[in-house]
């Protein structure tokens, strides 16, 4: 907007806008600040009135106690793999229902949809119990096959994965098919070659989804060794750590370094992928 | 016959569809059919029996139910539109800012949600310590405070609600920043020619045609505040007094600390039939709006 043309007040409004959103800004940003200086914190300052804004006295100690007392990259490996195995498995599966969604026509093919469709709108807690004794009657409590398979079909994957292959143009497919393609063959060399865009943007939602499941990490493993890095960082800050913030804070910090290198590496799929989120409003 | 023959035409659809099928009726379907059949059973690792509306019952005469109920309205009420009307601020602001300015800014508010619930969670109880916390540090700078943040059961729900917020801005940001971005440019300039000012422009051109974006943020936040539970679990455990009981984490202590697998199948209940009257009012609040 042409600044010349506003009034004064409109001026000082919009620069009032502005304070407030910086302080805005501040309060975002501070508790991650507060926690990497924290980190780097001897226990007596973490505690001190007036804090240092800047730890006066660095130490790294509290990332060795970490690291050498505690099984973490055993957690965050746990954590990795579990959202690996789990995105690769929407992957596939939405990829394959949301073409049959999008571009093909079959009875009961609204029902099926709408069926999942509906579960999306719902809080994953609901299925909180019977899944969790579902999983424990299968023996997979404690095991990598609890925290993965409940998240192999992701609803909202297949919804936006049938937005997307709606917009491929059907006379492609049926050029293709005139070709004497099968199947499978039109949907490997053709389809997912041009879904690409929309199979980066669900991963990384997916990745982010089953990363954060934190409720149900936290009732389908109890064994330390198990643990995902979420929970086993809340659990050491419950913990030993309670007493010795230092030590919660480098937890805390070493929980958000992935996502944070996640969010680094793939942030124009993030912004992105929020949007296609939002094109059907 | 007709049918049959339609259905064999089309089989290969149906293998596309299989396998996120099978994982979602497993997986998804059948445990949530199963959690309403448990609302009705007293359920233990090994066996379950019959106890008709029991379970519902024990919720209907349980205080903390009722606490946690009211407290997972009060949050929805209170966060959501807090959220949205915070993030549409920012947004509108950042907006006209040159690009640069306009990423930190989308950043800034973004970075919360990738940091983890629990880092988050963690800092926060750090910041808000009554004793040795930066915040009460702060406001005492100012003369004011010091503030138990979390010391009382109607101040630990307030400043969970605004803990949340500033967890879940930065998705609506985002999306109205990109929203702004899609509304055509001489909209303004020609109600700039008719003398509209900033804040008329704002009314009746950014409002309204934001509308898709606004009901799909309302929507997403919704389902996102009924899931809060992370910050509940470190923050509070709930209390004080179960000052910040909610539905689900009631239904996580019901189960997992008490083994009641029953009663927290009808919290589970309780909580479907909450989330849909909430998206159930959205859509019909909603769908009059349209009606301009």
């Amino acid at each position: 907007m042409d600044n010349l043309q506003r009034t004064p007040a409109e001026r000082i409004a919009g620069g009032l806008g502005l304070l407030i959103v910086c302080l805005l800004a501040a309060v975002q940003l501070m508790p991650l600040y507060w926690m990497l200086t924290g980190s780097l914190k001897v226990l007596t300052d973490t505690i001190e009135i007036p804090p240092d804004w800047f730890p006066t006295t660095i130490t790294w100690d509290n990332y060795k106690q970490l690291l050498l007392d505690n099984p973490t990259l055993r957690w965050l490996w746990n954590s990795l793999f579990m959202a690996l195995a789990a995105t690769l498995g929407t992957l596939v599966t939405s990829s394959l229902a949301g073409y049959a969604f999008g571009k093909k026509s079959f009875p009961g093919k609204n029902l099926l949809f709408w069926t999942m469709l509906i579960t999306m709108m719902l809080p994953n807690q609901v299925m909180l119990i019977p899944l969790y004794l579902l999983i424990a009657k299968l023996g997979w409590v404690n095991t990598y096959a609890g925290l993965i398979m409940p998240f192999i079909a992701y609803p909202f994957g297949v919804f936006l994965m049938k937005q997307f292959m709606q917009s491929i143009p059907s006379e492609l497919l049926d050029a293709a098919k005139m070709d004497g393609a099968g199947e499978l063959r039109i949907f490997s060399s053709i389809v997912v070659p041009i879904a690409l865009p929309a199979i980066g943007s669900i991963g990384i939602f997916a990745f982010v989804a089953v990363w954060n499941e934190y409720l149900w990490q936290l009732v389908v493993i109890d064994r330390d060794i198990m643990l995902t890095l979420p929970v086993a960082i809340a659990k050491l800050a419950k913990g030993v750590a309670s007493l010795n913030l230092g030590l919660a804070m480098a937890g805390a910090t070493v929980a958000f370094i992935p996502m944070l290198i996640f969010f680094l590496a793939f942030q124009r799929f993030f912004i992105k992928g929020v949007m296609v989120g939002s094109l059907k409003g | 016959m007709q049918l049959m023959k339609r259905i064999l035409e089309a089989r290969s659809a149906y293998f596309f569809i299989l396998p996120a099928y099978f994982f979602f009726v497993v997986f998804t379907l059948l445990p949530l059919l199963q959690g309403l059949q448990f609302s009705f059973y007293d359920v233990k690792l090994t066996s379950r029996t019959w106890v008709g509306l029991d379970n519902f019952i024990g919720l209907y005469q349980d205080p903390v139910f009722w606490k946690a109920l009211t407290n997972t309205v009060v949050l929805v009420v209170g966060i959501v539109p807090a959220a949205m009307a915070i993030s549409l601020f920012i947004a509108v602001i950042v907006y006209p800012l040159g690009r640069g300015l306009q990423t930190f800014f989308r950043m800034a508010f973004y970075m919360p949600i990738v940091a983890s619930g629990v880092a988050l969670s963690l800092v926060w109880l750090w910041i808000l310590n009554p004793t040795y916390g930066l915040l009460n540090y702060v406001l005492g700078l100012l003369g004011a405070g010091p503030v138990a943040w979390l010391g009382t059961p109607n101040m630990a729900l307030l400043t969970v609600d605004m803990v949340v917020i500033t967890m879940i801005v930065g998705q609506p940001v985002i999306l109205y920043i990109a929203a702004l971005g899609g509304i055509p440019r001489d909209l303004y300039e020609s109600a700039m020619i008719d003398g509209a000012g900033a804040w008329r422009q704002f009314r009746s051109i950014t409002l309204p045609l934001l509308k898709p974006t606004t009901l799909f943020v309302l929507v997403t936040q919704t389902i996102g505040v009924f899931q809060v539970f992370v910050v509940i679990h470190l923050m509070t455990g709930g209390g004080p007094a179960h000052g910040t009981q909610t539905i689900v984490y009631r239904m996580y202590q019901t189960g997992f600390d008490f083994f009641n697998f029953g009663t927290a199948s009808a919290l589970g209940v309780v909580l479907i039939l909450l989330v849909s009257v909430v998206a159930w009012a959205q859509f019909k609040w909603l769908g009059q709006e349209t009606e301009y």
